[in-house]
C-alpha cells in the first residue's frame, strides 16, 4: 500500500509545488505507515528525480514518454490510473495548481475516491480522514471529512513546509501504456513569462491598486519586485481596465495567493482583495489613507505616497541585499 | 451549438461570513445570495456570445433547492433559453456532478461549462468531475475559447507563470476564468421574456456523497499592526529581516 504524489514538472524541471506535495504525502505515508512513491511524468532532470528522494519519496516512478510533455488531464489521468493500480495507492496527492486542479477530479471520479481541494493541513485521522481547507475564498476554514475508501488531496501551494534529509528514493522506470491517440487536446504552444515567478509559486509578491494612477506607473512596482525576488500582482480594476494582464488579478474572483510576504501598494483593501490574500504570512500595506481598510489585515504600514515611499524602498531593499553579499 | 451552462448559488461577495449551530453550518441570516461569479461573468456570458454568433440553443443547469430559482430567472434573463433544476441539497461535489452528468449524457451538447469555482466552498471541482464521468476531454481554467462551429475549438489555458494555446474536439467540458467575456447587465426585455421561459424541476437520482464538511472555523485576527515612518523605510526592511524573517 501506498501514498501516491504526482510531482508536477515543467520543461523537464520539477516545480517548487512538486516539492511541497512530495513532503506533504511523505509525512502521510509516514502517519499512516506505508511508503511513499512519487510520479514524474514527461522528460525530467535526473538531480531532480533525486530531490524528491531528499524530500521524502521512497520510489519515485518516472515515465519519460515524450508524448506527456504534452500536458492533456485525461491522459495524465490514464498514467496516473495505472501507477495507482502498480502501487496499490490508497492516497493520491496533487498541488491544487492549475494541473493539479485539472487531473485531480478525473482521478476522483475513475476511483470513486472523495477528494479534498486545497488541503491546508495533513488528515487528522483520529475519527476518520478530516482535513481542513479554505473556504468562502480564505475568508474561513472547514474541516472536511472523507467518506470513501480512497482518498484524493490537492494541497494549497505555499501552506506546507518542505524539509529535506538525507533520504534516497528508487528511481524507477514506468512505462504506462499510452497511445498518441489518448492526447485529445493538442498544445499548440505555450507562453511562459520568461524571468518572473509565477503568481501562485511566489514567496514574496509586491501587488499595485488603483493608487498608482496608470500602467505607465508599473515600472516602480516591478523594480521592487526585482529587488526582492518577488512576482507581481495587482487588485481587480487594474486588470479589468488593461493596466496589467488577468492573470495578476489576485482576490476572491481571481487567484488566491499565499506568500511569505505582500506588498500592497495603493491597494484600499476591499473585502473581495482581502479574501484572496489574506492567507499571505505578512502583509505590509502603503496607502497614503491612513483610513484605508487594508491596513486592519496587515502587520506593517506606512502612510505615505506611494511614489515617494516605494522608489525609497527599492533601494533600501537593494543597500540591504548587497550588504549580505 | 448546444450549450450547457452549469449554475452555482453563492453568498454575496461582501457577505458577512458567521456559522451557526456549532459552528457546523453557514449562517445564512441576513446574506444576500447571487450566482457564482465565474459561473455568470465568463461561463454564461461566453456561452451566449457564442450562441450569438453560430446559433444554437444554451440551457442552464443547476444541482440546488427551490431558492435557487430566482438566481436561474436573473441568468435566463441574460439570454439563456431553457434552465433546469435538479432538487436537491447543494453539497458534495461528487453527488453534484453526477447529477449534472446524469442530465448531460444523452443531451448532445457541444460544450459543457462551468466557472472556475465557487467561492463559498472553492471546490474547483464539479466540471472536472462532470468530464471523467462522461469521459469528455476537460478544458481547465480556460481564459479564451473561439470555436467556429466546425466541431472544433481552440483555447487558452492558464498554467504556472503563462498560457497554453490548445485545440480540441467537441463536446468538450470547460471550466472558464476570467479573460473569456466581460460581465453583463440584463436589460428589461431579457427580465420580462425570463419570466415565461422554461424551467423544468427534476428529482435527483440516486448517487454517493464522498465528503462532508464537519464544521468551520474563522481565521484569528491579526493581532497589531507596526506603522513605520515613510522617511524610515530602512526600518521596514530590518522589521521583515530580523522580526518577519521574509527578506
Ligand atoms: C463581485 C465582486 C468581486 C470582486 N472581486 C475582486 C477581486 O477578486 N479582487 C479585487 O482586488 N477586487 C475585487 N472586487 C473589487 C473591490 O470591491 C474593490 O473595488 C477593488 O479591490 C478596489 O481596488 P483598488 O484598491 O485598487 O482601488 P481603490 O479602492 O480605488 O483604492 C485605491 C487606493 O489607493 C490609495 N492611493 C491613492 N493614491 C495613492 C498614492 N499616491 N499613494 C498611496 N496610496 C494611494 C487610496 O487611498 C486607496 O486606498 C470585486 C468587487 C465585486 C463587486
Ligand atoms: N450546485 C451546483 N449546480 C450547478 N452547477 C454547479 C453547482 N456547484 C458547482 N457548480 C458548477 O461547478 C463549478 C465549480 O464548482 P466547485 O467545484 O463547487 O468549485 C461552478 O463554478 C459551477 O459552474
Amino acid at each position: 500500500m501506498s501514498v501516491l504524489i504526482f510531482a508536477d514538472q515543467h520543461e523537464g524541471k520539477l516545480r517548487k509545488a512538486a516539492f511541497e506535495t512530495v513532503c506533504y504525502g511523505a509525512k502521510l505515508a509516514d502517519r499512516l505507515g506505508i511508503s511513499a512513491t512519487a510520479l514524474v511524468l514527461g522528460s525530467c532532470q535526473d538531480d531532480d528525480l533525486k530531490l524528491l528522494g531528499n524530500f521524502g519519496a521512497s520510489r519515485v516512478l518516472h515515465d519519460a514518454n515524450k508524448l506527456l510533455d504534452q500536458f492533456d488531464p485525461s491522459a495524465y489521468a490514464k498514467v496516473l490510473m495505472q501507477a495507482v493500480e502498480q502501487e496499490n495507492a490508497q492516497v493520491i496527492i496533487f498541488s491544487h495548481n492549475f494541473n493539479g486542479k485539472a487531473i485531480a477530479p478525473l482521478i476522483s471520479t475513475k476511483l470513486k475516491a472523495g477528494w479534498v481541494a486545497g488541503a491546508l493541513s495533513l488528515p487528522d485521522t483520529s475519527g476518520g480522514f478530516v482535513i481542513k481547507k479554505s473556504v468562502f475564498s480564505g475568508k474561513a476554514f472547514a474541516r472536511v471529512k472523507v467518506l470513501s475508501d480512497k482518498k484524493v488531496i490537492s494541497v494549497n501551494p505555499n501552506s506546507f513546509p518542505v524539509q529535506k534529509s538525507e533520504n534516497q528514493a528508487e528511481i524507477i522506470a514506468f512505462n504506462a501504456n499510452i497511445q498518441e491517440s489518448d492526447f485529445r487536446i493538442k498544445v499548440k504552444s505555450t507562453e511562459t513569462l520568461s524571468g518572473t515567478v509565477p503568481l501562485p509559486e511566489a514567496d514574496i509578491i509586491v501587488s499595485g491598486g488603483r493608487g498608482l494612477k496608470g500602467p505607465e506607473n508599473w515600472g516602480m512596482i516591478e523594480d521592487l519586485a526585482k529587488a526582492l525576488g518577488a512576482a507581481t500582482a495587482c487588485s481587480r480594476p487594474v486588470a479589468d481596465s488593461g493596466w496589467r494582464p488577468h492573470h495578476e488579478h489576485v482576490g476572491q474572483t481571481g487567484i488566491t495567493v499565499r506568500p511569505d510576504l505582500y506588498i500592497a501598494v495603493g491597494i484600499s483593501g476591499a473585502i473581495q482583495h482581502l479574501a484572496g490574500v489574506n492567507g499571505s504570512k505578512h502583509i505590509v500595506v502603503i496607502n497614503k489613507d491612513p483610513e484605508a481598510p487594508f491596513f486592519k489585515a496587515a502587520d506593517y504600514g506606512i502612510v505615505g505616497d506611494a511614489f515617494e515611499v516605494v522608489p525609497k524602498l527599492t533601494s533600501a531593499v537593494k543597500s540591504f541585499k548587497e550588504k549580505q553579499h | 451549438m448546444k450549450i450547457l451552462v452549469c449554475i452555482s448559488k453563492t453568498p454575496d461577495t461582501t457577505a458577512k461570513i458567521a456559522f451557526t449551530d456549532h459552528n457546523t453550518k453557514f449562517n445564512e441570516q441576513g446574506v444576500q445570495f447571487i450566482i457564482n461569479p465565474s459561473d455568470e461573468w465568463y461561463a454564461l456570458v461566453r456561452a451566449l456570445e457564442l450562441k450569438e454568433k453560430l446559433g444554437g440553443t444554451v440551457t442552464l443547469i443547476s444541482v440546488g433547492a427551490a431558492d435557487y430559482d430566482a438566481l436561474i430567472r436573473k441568468a435566463l434573463a441574460l439570454g439563456a433559453d431553457d434552465a433546469v433544476r435538479v432538487n436537491a441539497e447543494n453539497s458534495d461535489s461528487y453527488y453534484v456532478a453526477s447529477q449534472i452528468a446524469n442530465f448531460a449524457k444523452d443531451g448532445g451538447y457541444d460544450l459543457i461549462m462551468t466557472g472556475k469555482e465557487t467561492i463559498d466552498y472553492n471546490g474547483a471541482g464539479v466540471g472536472g468531475m462532470i468530464a471523467g464521468m462522461l469521459d469528455l476531454p476537460f478544458i481547465s481554467l480556460a481564459t479564451k475559447l473561439e470555436t467556429e462551429g466546425n466541431g472544433e475549438a481552440e483555447f487558452h489555458r492558464e498554467i504556472e507563470g503563462g498560457e497554453e494555446i490548445c485545440s480540441v474536439k467537441l463536446p468538450v467540458v470547460v471550466s472558464a476564468m476570467k479573460g473569456m467575456a466581460e460581465q453583463r447587465i440584463p436589460n428589461v426585455r431579457g427580465i420580462m421574456t425570463a419570466r415565461t421561459k422554461p424551467l423544468k424541476v427534476l428529482e435527483p437520482v440516486e448517487a454517493e456523497k464522498l465528503t462532508e464538511i464537519i464544521s468551520f472555523e474563522l481565521p484569528v485576527a491579526k493581532t497589531g499592526i507596526k506603522m513605520i515612518e515613510p522617511d524610515n523605510v530602512e526600518e521596514l526592511v530590518r522589521l521583515l529581516h530580523e522580526e518577519a524573517k521574509v527578506i
